[in-house]
């Protein structure tokens, strides 16, 4: 019973993270270099769509970038090295709460600054839980993991003083720089600096998972042993990916502090952090695009089952918990019909219309 | 002193439903190799079912009753029609699932009936030190993991459950249903599920009252080995009291961080629990 919980399927991968060398004139550029152009091609796309639309979705739209980043490393901890974590909404509780910590205490500190000390900040807790826990695998990992899901946010009760109790904290940022003002809202302002943040992050984690470190970690995902008798450093690898995967969860939950204005313990429950695990798994998890269908998952099925409450007129108490029910039945909906997920099933029906074309 | 001997008969009594879900999360792991995050959802169903019955017919114990039906028969119903043709395709999808089928089940619940608290009553008398229902939750964990102990020894069931849950193949081979075999294993689990819920349900009532507990139970279940249900009643236990200690003298709010801190200590000396014997691996 080596790794009973981790997939042994190898042949899920090859759905994207791997850039396959079939274009021959666009894998002449070098990885990185193909990755940020990627990202500058998203960032535009996201920046033509705030263009068309208002203030509302601008929030939303921000609220995809923060969340993908955080399922993107999620994505690298399960999909690429197979370690089962429950507690990634930790590491955003960590960094919303260091985020709105910088801004109360420090209200001088550019953003870019904060968001440097919250990389500091998750990549020091990273390497604490994942050092404490490097020993552990499987569902041990998953239970030690879920544990400081549901236990941190009791720090926020327990230091009163500090982190604000039950009530949280709030915190005030500036909005578009003067130059722009009557150009983008505030909104639409902080969704920019969000997926400029996000696309960035992205663009390292795919460049990571393309390169050596992603390698030695699908290794050990595939077979621990097999890998540390070919000189693949098994420790360290599995603590390196569980510090990325932290780090960036951190830096997801500041964006969140950052474009919510509101920190609070209620927000970072043990659903949240099985949402995010559940969605990659819906997403996709053998590529980091899974990563994006999770994210517009968790925001878009969220606030059309709210609509759809609404819309029908149901009493309270079903309104409330509707998202819910509709998450957990799509998502188990896709799982029965869709094993490899949304980017699996769309990756086939891919390869489906190219063989007819030829 | 007397405070210390209040908080380990407390502990002693809250760890005996920690001890019974980390039961029924063992039973499964034993028998598909993936912990069923849904078991407290599962455990929230039937509690639930329990407090409308005795408002109802006015009786706690029939209401008791229907809880542990519904754990039956619902565990073995999940097990069936939602857990086993996605298990066929990948492990962690399976426990996913549960996840899912966590998230659908507690929203149910709340749409039934709703995010509010709700007050249920033990099933004994509780004022007091070691009050008559702390004697019931001891005596009937422990009489549980006896009864399970002499089914999966003592009977041709038991033998069928442990040939399919350690050698399927084989199991086959010989005639064992092995499908069956599962079902009837979730079926238990969730019974034992259930009475882990009416256990540690009391005094109130929500949607979310069981997921610290849930916490607590799969801590009982890592600590003790995955593997053992022996392992699971001790972990129990341990964490009962542990969480007392903790709760009693530094505060309750870090009760949860110190089965953090209890899981790793246990864990980095034994990465299979307590209890668990060494394994070999083949290469």
């Amino acid at each position: 019973m080596s790794q009973p919980t981790v997939r042994r399927e190898t042949p899920t991968d090859p759905v994207g993270s791997d850039p396959a060398p079939r274009h021959t004139r666009r894998s002449a550029l070098p990885l990185p270099v193909r990755h940020l152009l990627l990202a500058a091609l998203g960032l535009a796309a996201v920046a033509g769509l705030l263009l068309v639309t208002g203030d509302l979705t601008a929030l939303r739209l921000a609220a995809v970038g923060y969340t993908m980043l955080a399922v993107a490393g999620l994505q690298l901890l399960v999909g690429a090295s197979g370690q089962v974590s429950l507690g990634h909404g930790a590491f955003m509780m960590i960094g919303a709460y260091a985020m709105a910590l910088l801004v109360l205490h420090q209200p001088m500190l550019p953003l870019a600054v904060n968001l440097a000390i919250i990389v500091v900040v998750s990549v020091v807790a990273g390497i604490a839980v994942g050092a404490a826990t490097a020993r552990l695998h499987g569902p041990y990992l998953a239970g030690a993991t879920l544990i400081l899901a549901v236990g941190l946010p009791g720090l926020a009760h327990r230091y009163h003083d500090v982190l604000g109790g039950s009530n949280g904290l709030n915190i005030r940022t500036a909005g578009a720089p003067p130059f722009l003002q009557g150009l983008v809202s505030t909104s639409e302002w902080r969704a920019l600096v969000v997926w400029t943040t996000v696309v960035l992050g992205l663009a390292l984690l795919a460049t990571l998972s393309a390169g050596r470190l992603g390698r030695r970690m699908r290794a050990i995902r595939d077979d621990e042993t097999a890998a540390a008798m070919a000189g693949v450093p098994v420790g360290g690898t599995k603590v390196v990916a569980f510090v990325i995967a932290s780090t960036a969860g951190g830096l997801a939950g500041g964006l969140q502090a950052y474009v919510l204005g509101t920190v609070t313990p209620g927000s970072f429950t043990l659903v949240l952090s099985l949402t995010l695990l559940a969605a990659l798994v819906m997403g996709g998890i053998g590529s980091l695009w899974g990563a994006l269908w999770a994210a517009i998952a968790i925001v878009y099925l969220q606030i059309w089952a709210t609509d759809l409450a609404r819309a029908l007129n149901l009493s309270r108490d079903v309104e409330n918990n509707l998202p819910i029910v509709f998450f957990g039945v799509v998502l188990i909906l896709v799982l029965r019909f869709w094993p490899l997920g949304v980017h699996g099933a769309l990756h086939s029906l891919r390869a489906r219309l190219r063989a007819r074309e030829s | 002193m007397t405070h210390f001997i209040n908080l380990t008969l407390n502990g002693l009594a809250s760890g005996a439903g920690y001890a019974a879900l980390a039961l029924s999360l063992v039973i499964i792991y034993q028998a598909t190799r993936l912990v069923n995050f849904a078991q407290p959802a599962l455990a929230l169903l039937s509690v639930y079912t329990a407090y409308t019955v005795t408002q109802l017919t006015g009786s706690y114990w029939v209401g008791f009753a229907a809880a542990l039906t519904v754990g039956l028969v619902v565990g073995a119903l999940v097990e069936r029609v939602i857990i086993r043709p996605i298990a066929r395709t990948s492990q962690l999808n399976a426990i996913i699932v549960t996840l899912g089928l966590l998230l659908v089940i507690q929203g149910v619940v709340g749409m039934v009936w709703g995010n509010e608290q709700h007050g249920f009553r033990y099933a004994f008398d509780y004022v007091g030190r070691f009050a008559p229902s702390d004697v019931f939750a001891l005596a009937s964990v422990g009489g549980v993991a006896l009864l399970l102990f002499l089914v999966y020894r003592f009977t041709p069931l038991g033998l069928r459950m442990r040939a399919a849950a350690f050698r399927p193949e084989a199991a086959r081979l010989s005639g064992v249903k092995v499908g069956l075999m599962l079902t009837v294993g979730w079926g238990i689990a969730s019974l034992i599920g259930a009475l882990a819920g009416m256990l540690a349900g009391p005094p109130f009532l929500s949607p979310n009252v069981f997921d610290v507990v849930f916490v607590f139970g799969i801590t009982a279940a890592v600590v003790g080995g995955l593997d053992n249900p022996f392992g699971a009643v001790v972990g129990g236990l341990l964490i009962g009291l542990g969480m007392s200690y903790v709760s009693g003298y530094v505060g309750p709010e870090l009760a949860t961080l110190s089965a953090l801190v209890i899981v790793v200590l246990v864990l980095s000396v034994r990465p299979d629990g307590i209890l668990s014997r060494p394994t070999a691996r083949k290469v």
